[in-house]
């Protein structure tokens, strides 16, 4: 083995050099990454029981487990997923099926989805506080509640909206290219049966983007679960060891709750060990689901073919 | 010579002709994708009506010749077959086109990664459809099913870029655009494949005189 | 060789299309195009390419109306209605088409062939069940199918999807069967077997296929129509086209003289 990497050095130095160096910088990718997971692993392991998984926590913070957490995080991507897809399937069945190329409401809808998507997720937390919290929240209180506070205040409903509102790009953009792969052949058998345009969009097309929404729903779920920003200030809390009981209950949130404990607990260092612990435990969430999106993919792969 | 080998001759040369252009189509189509140069994606357009109006001289050619001179057996045989692989090269160079619209949009953004695979996609694609020709011309056999072999090769490249890239979306929502967009392009090259697969299974049908399928059929959509 | 029965019985004209023009943009590429088609009878469109043999059979079926810069004049009266006057839905339940790529939906086999009756309203699972089936038979493609209805039509061989896209067509019970060029992309053996399925197919349906295959409409078609730069040639039956055509320029593209 050594012989051939001299081999290759005194004869190509050139290119060689490339694969030295990039091999090298693969080595220290590769370490860095096992220095930080097995730091959390070792740290967060032996404080990750069932108790930790299905209990709420106690001593402020110092004891009991994450149980509310995982929930809340759980609830506000479902949320946020029914929200989000089907509007994000409308705009880009809307952008690509119906509206032409001179649409001017299309154009502007395609511009603000193009840069929306690079828009930081605080700023889109910011957004969600100041529109869904203060404005359609206290709307919504006065016209049905009397005046009462029960919408105008950060919520469950109001994150997954802020979310919803963040992964939206993501969706539109997806969808609009599964739609894309729908052939003038295809639309054309369609429209020979007796089919009308909306039957050949609903029956056709729409089936078809379908493979996108897939596409769109994982990219959307992978940052709902991940990025706090957002939740900031619509709905995620620090201390609520009782589940929320409605869409306008706030609720805990795994990606929070690690932030705030790391930062303005009471107490920092006593917590450490339920941060790895939590760290841990949301790491795991994130590569089971994307494992079993992997299957998801490969299965359909499968079916296709 | 006779006639009919002399017209036999033009047909022959004029498919190969065929050929050539959609070799060249695929290459310029990818390379105006991974050089980001604008100029050659339009080109690969404006050619491409070319390739469609030697699709239609042939198959008149071969009609013409069919009722001129009757052939029989293996010439009747390689004269209807030719017709049939004619469409295939079209195919491609349709969807060559597709690859150069989109690498049209995709390098108006800023370039997502290196192209590695995708060139690699790119010239396996090539070298199938002019080998998968060869085998045509030359009814051999061996190349033709050597064509079909490395059609899995390229199936699994594609699923190794659309896997990389959906981890590059999930870490960056302004990626997506591209992503999906290159993801379109691996996703050409793999019918492109499938095409030149197609041509490698009549080439065996000239030969034995039966279809064989390798994998299971795919049409033109995805 | 088709048969070329009853000529001297009561031909039954199924559509008589009088005077048709067809323009794209400014250009009039169809003029006065003035046919009749027997019922129950292939008829063959051949000619040159560019000659507007596909463009006249979309017209039939109103696929122009697709496409914002493409329209007609004239009329083509089915059953005594007008095609071009009557409701669109209407009129595609009885004109079916084939097109020349076969153009599966992403769908299952059965859902395929159950689209036409579906959109139509039929909704009883072992109505559709049957006539998925007995459209499938008479396509010639249940043997092959039957145990795996559930599979992705796109599991299927080039010819047959085509059968497939046939059962779908024939699903909806059309009078009439467009065939825009059914085999020109598929193998010689796919296309023989398409062929073979058309002359049977006659028997229940009026059948019009566009060719650019001269052998092809000389082996099935009963009737011959040959068109050249948007204009009828010559029409007639196929016998007579192929073995004393009236016009010289019939006859130089039947020898293949052309060019």
């Amino acid at each position: 083995m050594a012989n051939k990497i001299l081999y290759q050095l005194v004869k190509r130095p050139g290119d060689s050099t490339m694969v030295l160096l990039t091999f090298i910088a693969t080595l220290i990718i590769m370490a860095i990454l096992t220095v930080i997971l097995t730091t959390i692993g070792i740290f967060g392991a032996p404080h990750v029981s069932l108790d930790f998984l299905i209990k709420a926590p106690e001593e402020g913070m110092t004891e009991g487990g994450i149980y509310p957490a995982i929930i809340g995080t759980t609830l506000l991507v479902i949320t946020m997923s029914i929200m989000g897809l089907p509007v994000g399937l409308i705009t880009a069945v809307f952008l690509h099926e119906y509206a032409g190329e001179k649409s001017k409401l299309a154009n502007i809808v395609r511009f603000a989805v193009n840069n929306l998507a690079g828009v930081p997720a605080i700023v889109y937390g910011i957004f969600g506080l100041s529109f869904f919290v203060f404005f359609l929240g206290t709307q919504i209180d006065s016209l049905f509640y009397g005046g009462n506070l029960k919408w105008g205040k950060p919520a469950l409903i109001w994150a997954s909206c802020t979310m919803a509102l963040l992964t939206l790009p993501v969706v539109i953009v997806s969808v609009e290219e599964a739609l894309r792969t729908v052939t003038r052949d295809e639309r054309e058998a369609a429209y020979a049966l007796g089919a009308t345009h909306w039957e050949v969009v609903h029956r056709v097309v729409i089936p078809k983007a379908l493979g996108g929404i897939l596409t769109g729903g994982i990219l959307a779920v992978s940052r709902g679960a991940g990025e706090v920003a957002p939740v900031l200030f619509t709905g995620a809390a620090y201390f609520l060891p009782e589940l929320p009981r409605s869409f306008s209950d706030q609720f805990m949130e795994m990606g929070y709750h690690i932030f705030v404990m790391s930062t303005q607990s009471h107490d920092i260092d006593a917590t450490k060990p339920i941060q790895f612990a939590t760290t841990l435990v949301l790491l795991l969430l994130t590569f089971s689901l994307n494992f079993v999106a992997v299957l998801m993919r490969r299965r359909i792969r499968i079916t296709r073919r | 010579m006779s006639l009919f080998d002399e017209d036999l001759r033009k047909l022959k040369s004029k498919i190969l002709e065929m050929g050539g252009l959609v070799e060249t189509a695929i290459r310029d189509s990818v390379r105006a994708l991974v050089d980001r140069n604008d100029n050659l994606a339009y080109e690969v357009i404006k050619k491409d009506h070319i390739i469609n109006r030697i699709d239609v001289e042939i198959d008149e050619d071969a009609i013409k010749l069919i009722a001129r001179m009757q052939p029989k057996g293996i010439d009747l045989r390689f004269i209807t077959t030719a017709m049939k692989i004619t469409s295939d090269l079209e195919r491609m160079g349709d969807i060559c086109v597709n690859i150069a619209e989109r690498s049209l949009e995709i390098n108006r953004e800023p370039i997502l990664k290196p192209y590695i695979d995708i060139p690699r996609m790119r010239e396996l694609a090539q070298g199938m459809t002019r080998d998968a020709l060869d085998a045509f011309m030359n009814k051999d056999q061996k190349l033709a099913t050597d064509v079909i072999m490395r059609d899995d090769e390229v199936d699994d490249l594609k699923y190794g870029i659309v896997e990389e890239l959906l981890s590059i979306m999930m870490l960056d929502p302004t990626k997506v655009s591209r992503g999906m967009k290159i993801t379109f392009v691996a996703q050409s090259l793999e019918r492109i494949a499938d095409h030149a697969t197609n041509i490698a299974e009549f080439a065996i049908y000239l030969v034995v005189g039966k279809i064989i399928r390798h994998t299971t059929y795919t049409s033109d959509k995805v | 060789m088709a048969e070329n029965n009853n000529k001297n019985s009561i031909t039954n004209i199924k559509i008589e299309v009088k005077e048709l023009n067809f323009y794209y943009g400014q250009v009039n590429a169809l003029k006065n195009i003035n046919l009749s088609f027997i019922a129950k009878h292939v008829t063959a469109i051949i000619g040159p390419s560019g000659c507007g043999k596909s463009t006249f059979l979309r017209t039939l079926n109103r696929m122009h109306e697709l496409y914002p810069d493409q329209r007609i004049e004239g009329k083509a009266i089915l059953d005594g209605k007008d095609i071009f006057e009557m409701d669109a839905m209407e009129l595609r339940s009885k004109i079916g088409m084939v097109f020349q790529r076969p153009n599966p939906f992403s769908k299952s086999i059965f859902e395929n062939v159950a689209f036409g009756p579906r959109i139509r309203g039929e909704r009883n699972s072992n109505k559709l069940s049957e006539i998925v089936e007995s459209s499938l038979i008479k396509a010639g493609l249940w043997d092959e199918v039957k145990e795996k209805l559930k599979a992705s039509a796109y599991e299927l061989s080039g010819g047959q999807q085509q059968r497939l896209c046939i059962a779908r067509a024939l699903a909806v019970n059309p009078e009439v069967l467009l065939f825009d060029e059914p085999t020109s992309a598929l193998d010689p053996i796919a296309t023989a077997k398409i062929e073979e399925l058309i002359v049977e197919l006659k028997k229940i349906v009026t059948i019009i296929i566009v060719t650019h295959n001269m052998q092809q409409a000389a082996r099935i078609s009963d009737n011959t129509v040959f068109m050249m730069l948007g204009e009828i040639i010559e029409s007639g039956s196929t016998d007579k086209i192929f073995t004393a055509p009236n016009e010289k320029l019939t006859e130089d593209y039947i020898t293949g003289r052309f060019g």
